[in-house]
């Protein structure tokens, strides 16, 4: 029976499960407005930096590997559209999702977790108090919010240190960068990168929750279940983000440049 | 006025393993009773079972005619207000003041005014000891406090069962015997169904009105204190006097060999030794279930062991409070020089 493909199956069922009493407490009153805007602001103030020291060199590398390539292919004039192209569409949903799971998520599962060890989530539940509409849907909201932000913030730190990159280190022309922004990228790719954080920022957030109120076995067990909850998730949001990634292109004409 | 609980055929297992089955007992309204077993015996995971923390595999435990095992996440909830559960470290919630934590019950679920709140949380705090302590967080008070400040937490919505999972674990015998104390007088106060969950024989010889021993996978005995402690049957009889002779070994039970081993030594079961007073209220009142010392030996035959229910201050309730306290004799009571003779 306790084979590790039923252990695994199991497990996938139970996170799928709270993801679905997320959704289902998620309109229940009283909604837990503090704990939400001190979620949000917990979350962001754990990532903001992070995240904008990461998407700095990010854009820079993307901005270089697509000067050299369109320099090789004399396209020279496409480099800011390619580059915006690049940092919208994939670089700044998966540098948020990154930073979400590993900062924030890591945070989140670990103070849920510190809370079921104590039987604090237990007291919780015997005082007629549901955790998941106290404690874990304010959470995933505030993960989402938080995610579609950074997201805002990756794009722009993204693409102006491509800007930086492009036009004063590698000799491009600003002219040419700024005026084929539009050239290949849409406004949908904008749109498809906000949705991909916010559902980066859901599984993140619910996959923390989950681990962090199954965490067992004392101070050990709370420390496996952050080590956990990061690699999951960061295999999921992979996973989804190939998915989200392949509909888009099916679902959304492409701008022939 | 304390309600009634009735678990009938309570089984729970933990994948293939089995925790206990069949567990069948009723808590009676209104009294004191207290879950014995050895360590790893699933008393623990009883009472949040009680709770509804976890799912039983079978069995029943019905509350005011409501089925919690098959009762909907949402009318759970409503049940489990009348339940108080005093768990083992207080789970208190870390980052609340303990005024906050003492009060978070009645801002979630009452639309009582901060003053009301106020007087209500004061009221409790006094109640277990913790006036003056209001602003500390639970990471800055002893292990004790935090159980006094949990005990208060689960008071505040005036719960008719309330559990206790091992309330004297990590506390030095003077203060195990002051919670023992706080417990009896709770209970001559607000006359709940009170579940102890403990493996302190002294707690349990002489705080109950009811014992229970769980024991090797199942529930080994449920009774009256006395039927207990006067008990011959050998789980009991060992686990109740700290003894090594008898069926429980260190890890679990011990094997047939090793039990005929024994008994071809010869060793002489000590006699039982003598039925402690039970503890009375503080304010020398009597409790509403608790019955006279020696009236379920009387009733049906059974010849106490001697020296039972012999208290030099027996008629001053309040001496014999102040002997319980302080001296806390019974648990290993000295057998009177006579019976000790081959």
């Amino acid at each position: 029976m306790s084979n590790p493909a039923v252990g695994a199956l199991r497990q996938s069922g139970n996170l799928f499960a709270l993801g679905l009493d997320v959704l289902r407490t998620l309109p229940r009153r009283p909604f837990q407005t503090k704990e939400f805007i001190q979620q949000s602001w917990f979350i962001a103030s754990v990532t903001i930096l992070p995240t904008a020291l990461v998407s700095i060199p990010f854009g820079a590398v993307i901005a270089m590997q697509l000067g050299n390539l369109s320099r090789q292919l004399g396209a020279q004039s496409f480099t800011g559209s390619a580059s915006v192209l690049a940092v919208i569409r994939e670089a700044s949903p998966i540098v948020t999702a990154l930073l979400i799971a590993g900062a924030g998520g890591s945070a989140i599962c670990a103070d849920l977790g510190a809370r079921k060890i104590r039987e604090e989530i237990d007291a919780m539940q015997v005082l007629g108090i549901d955790p998941i509409q106290r404690l874990v849907v304010p959470r995933v909201l505030a993960s989402m919010l938080v995610a579609v932000l950074l997201n805002g913030l990756v794009s722009v730190v993204g693409v102006a240190g491509g800007y930086f990159f492009n036009v004063v280190l590698q000799g491009g022309t600003p002219g040419a960068y700024l005026a084929s922004f539009t050239a290949l990228a849409q406004l949908p790719d904008l749109y498809v990168g906000e949705l991909k954080a916010l559902v980066f920022g859901a599984i993140a957030a619910i996959v923390a929750s989950y681990k962090g109120l199954t965490a067992g076995g004392g101070p050990k067990g709370v420390g496996d279940a952050v080590n956990q909850s990061v690699v999951i998730t960061f295999m999921l949001l992979f996973v989804v983000n190939f998915v989200m990634t392949a509909v888009y292109f099916q679902v959304v004409p492409q701008k022939l440049g | 006025m304390g309600v009634e609980i009735e678990v009938e055929g309570l089984t729970k297992s933990f994948g293939r393993q089995v925790i206990w089955q069949d567990v069948s007992l009723t808590l009676p309204a209104g009294e004191i009773s207290v879950m014995l077993g050895p360590s790893g015996t699933g008393k623990s995971v009883f009472l949040k079972t009680l709770v509804g923390l976890l799912k039983p595999d079978r069995g029943s435990i019905v509350i005011q005619g409501r089925d919690l095992t098959t009762l909907r996440e949402h009318d759970l909830y409503e049940v489990r207000k009348l339940f108080g559960v005093l768990f083992q470290d207080g789970a208190l919630f870390g980052s609340m003041s303990l005024y906050d934590n003492i009060a978070f019950p009645l801002r979630e679920h009452t639309r009582k005014s901060e003053s009301d709140i106020k007087s209500i949380v004061l009221e409790k705090m006094d109640m277990v000891g913790l006036i003056g302590s209001e602003s500390k967080l639970p990471g800055e008070i002893s292990g004790g406090m935090r159980k006094r400040a949990g005990l208060a937490r689960a008071l505040v919505l005036d719960p008719e069962i309330i559990l206790f999972d091992e309330p004297d674990s990590g506390l030095d015998p003077v203060r195990t015997a002051y919670l023992n104390q706080l417990i009896v007088d709770l209970n001559a106060a607000i006359e709940a169904t009170f579940l102890i969950v403990t493996h302190d024989i002294n707690t349990a010889r002489t705080v109950p009105d009811n014992i229970g021993l769980l024991y090797h996978r199942h529930l080994a005995m449920f009774g009256p204190r006395e039927m207990l402690l006067s008990s011959e049957e050998p789980v009991v009889r060992q686990f109740l006097n700290a003894q090594r002779q008898g069926p429980i070994g260190m890890a679990e039970e011990k094997d047939a060999d090793e039990l005929a081993q024994e008994e071809a030594e010869g060793h002489e079961l000590p006699p039982l030794p003598s039925i402690p007073l039970q503890i009375t209220p503080s304010d020398g009142s009597v409790r509403g279930t608790a019955r006279e010392p020696g009236a379920w030996c009387r009733e049906n035959g059974v010849t106490p062991p001697p020296g039972s229910f012999e208290s030099r201050t027996a008629a001053e309730p309040d001496a014999a409070r102040h002997e319980h306290t302080a001296g806390r004799e019974p648990a290993y009571a000295p057998v009177p020089a006579t019976e000790r003779l081959p």
